[in-house]
């Protein structure tokens, strides 16, 4: 189980709870999270499910694998930080996660 | 609407070509010959394929042997793995003329795939298509303005063509005057011997080097101009791209990827909501009490509609796909027009119902790295289309046969006779 927070565009924090094993792109569709269009519905194939972690989270969550480093790699918007949200999943350790949902999902 | 317009393939048809699906033996079955996509009857057999054999071999057809995909996961699972199913050297299931090929973008794997598609993706990219929105929204309003209410027009070409080609204008910053030029070369690119866009082969080719003359000349100002927004602009000061123009058969295929990617694709799906509405017109009863859910039903028209009905891959090793033994150097066709009926994943899955839960999910766009670099465009485009339709038209009544294209690859419409009635 672990509490997320993800800040949208406009500044507004959303915060919500999360069962361990699914996914932070599931959870944020689960709570109606704006801002979020996760496409492909979690594959890794779409890269619509883009956030950027907090700098403070980032050690924790790690990078990501070459796989979603190909996708995000498209990504002409992609900062230092981002990840693709449905390939981090939800365990005890990112309890307190925050994550930053752009702008624009492209 | 009269009873003697066909809007689909009519039941007679229909009922034939489902005895001939399920009546030959599976091997014999060749599902891209052209004329059942241009009959819309291909239908039944690719019911057939994905129940008995969503991974199909078919020994014979004018393309040569080719392997069939049809089922959502299948297609997802090969979409997704370039390693093994490469892009090039084309993805259409008609293989490229030896000495006319034209490289893109679109055709080719890792790394220089994604080099060359960063380069161009942020002019189709959100932020720069928010910008666009309100020029893009006034120029739909002067098309619709125009149109003659109450007298039988072709949406195709009064509606359909003239605003993504406007659209496509204003990407590139064409010659305004001259942008049906834009049209012309879309249609030329995608023609063959049957289809009576061009009379020959070397006409095509004629068309097409005239294509590649004009866009040098429009590269060539541009470069000597300060970097703009447009994506001669990005491609004469990009720095993966900025020799593109020496190399005048790769720069031919770029502008005519992103002018065929732009065109024909959102053309149809402009058309097919035109018709799938008249096909339930329950839909378009909700559809006017609750226009908040034109931004789902964009998505439900692309699936519906599947403008490009495939992509195609060619296998660089032996692999397994389905329980199948493909083999390296096979043609695999993926079907999007197969997947997005899979029942598996779309309920009832023949119908058009605007606000299906889940139309977001369509393959349409395809997956992976290939994944629609123009998707945003689309769906800005058809969802201001429909916002502005709204406000003029209390129906659009489809009031001759559509007249389908000869292609099991672009799947849409020459031809649609419509009356409008004013809101
Ligand atoms: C409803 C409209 C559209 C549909 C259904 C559609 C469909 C597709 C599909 C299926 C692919 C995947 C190709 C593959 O996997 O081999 C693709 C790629 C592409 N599309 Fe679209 N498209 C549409 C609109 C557009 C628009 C408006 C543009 C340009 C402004 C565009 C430009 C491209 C480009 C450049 C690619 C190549 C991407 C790559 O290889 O990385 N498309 N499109
Ligand atoms: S949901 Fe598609 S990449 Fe994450």
């Amino acid at each position: 189980m672990a509490k997320i927070t993800f800040i949208t565009h406009d500044g507004q924090p959303h915060v919500v709870e999360a069962a361990n094993g699914t996914s932070v792109m599931n959870a944020a569709i689960d709570n109606l999270v704006p801002g979020i269009d996760a496409d492909c519905g979690g594959e890794c194939s779409c890269a619509t499910c883009h956030v950027v972690v907090d700098d403070a989270w980032w050690d924790k969550v790690g990078g990501p694998s070459d796989r979603e480093e190909s996708m995000l790699d498209l990504n002409p918007e992609r900062e230092p930080h981002s990840r693709l949200s449905c390939q981090i999943p939800v365990r005890d350790e990112l309890d307190g996660l925050v994550v930053n949902v752009p702008e624009f999902q492209m | 609407m009269s009873e003697a317009i066909a809007l689909t393939a009519d039941q007679d048809s229909l009922a034939r070509a489902r005895e001939e699906a399920y009546g030959a033996p599976l091997e014999a079955l060749d599902v891209a010959r052209p004329e059942l996509f241009e009959q819309d009857v291909m239908w039944p057999y690719f019911e057939r394929l994905r129940a008995e054999a969503p991974v199909h071999y078919c020994a014979e057809s004018v393309f040569g042997p080719y392997w069939s995909v049809t089922t959502y996961d299948l297609i997802k699972e090969v979409d997704t793995s370039h390693e093994i199913f490469s892009s090039e050297p084309t993805i259409v299931i008609d293989d490229p003329d030896e000495d006319f090929d034209l490289p893109m973008f679109i055709a080719m794997d890792p790394p220089k795939h994604d080099e060359q598609r960063k380069v161009v993706s942020p002019v189709v990219g959100p932020r720069n298509l928010a910008a666009l929105e309100p020029v893009i929204r006034q120029r739909v309003q002067t098309i619709l303005d125009s149109l003659p209410v109450g007298e039988t027009f072709d949406w195709v070409d009064r509606v359909s063509i003239e605003l993504t080609t406007q659209m496509l204008a204003t990407l590139f910053d064409f010659p305004w005057e001259e942008r049906r030029k834009l049209t012309r070369w879309s249609d030329v690119t995608t023609a063959n011997e049957e289809s009576g866009i061009v009379e020959s082969e070397e006409q095509r080719r004629a068309e097409l080097y005239e294509c590649l003359e004009y866009f040098t000349g429009l590269w060539h100002d541009r470069a000597g101009k300060a970097p703009g927004n447009d994506l001669i602009s990005l491609l004469a000061h990009g720095e993966a791209t900025r020799d593109l123009v020496n190399r005048p058969m790769e720069f031919l295929g770029n502008l005519v990827l992103l002018i065929v990617g732009g065109n024909d694709t959102t053309r149809n799906s402009l058309s097919g909501g035109v018709l799938a509405l008249n096909l339930f017109p329950d839909q378009f009863t909700r559809l006017k009490a609750d226009p908040g859910v034109i931004p789902n039903m964009v998505s439900e028209i692309i699936r519906w509609q599947t403008p490009l009905a495939h992509m195609r891959r060619t296998a660089k090793q032996d692999a397994v796909l389905g329980g199948q033994q493909i083999r390296a150097g096979d043609k695999v066709v993926m079907w999007y027009v197969s997947g997005n009926r899979d029942e598996s994943m779309f309920r009832n899955a023949d119908d058009f119902v605007i606000d299906r839960e889940n139309a977001r999910k369509h393959i349409a766009f395809g997956f992976g790295l290939h994944r629609c670099m123009g998707n945003r465009v689309a769906e800005m485009q058809l969802r201001i289309a429909w916002e502005e339709i709204l406000k003029r038209f209390s129906h659009i009544e489809v009031v001759g046969e559509p007249v389908r294209v000869r292609s099991g690859f672009v799947k849409g419409y020459l031809e649609l006779p419509v009356r409008v009635t004013a809101a």
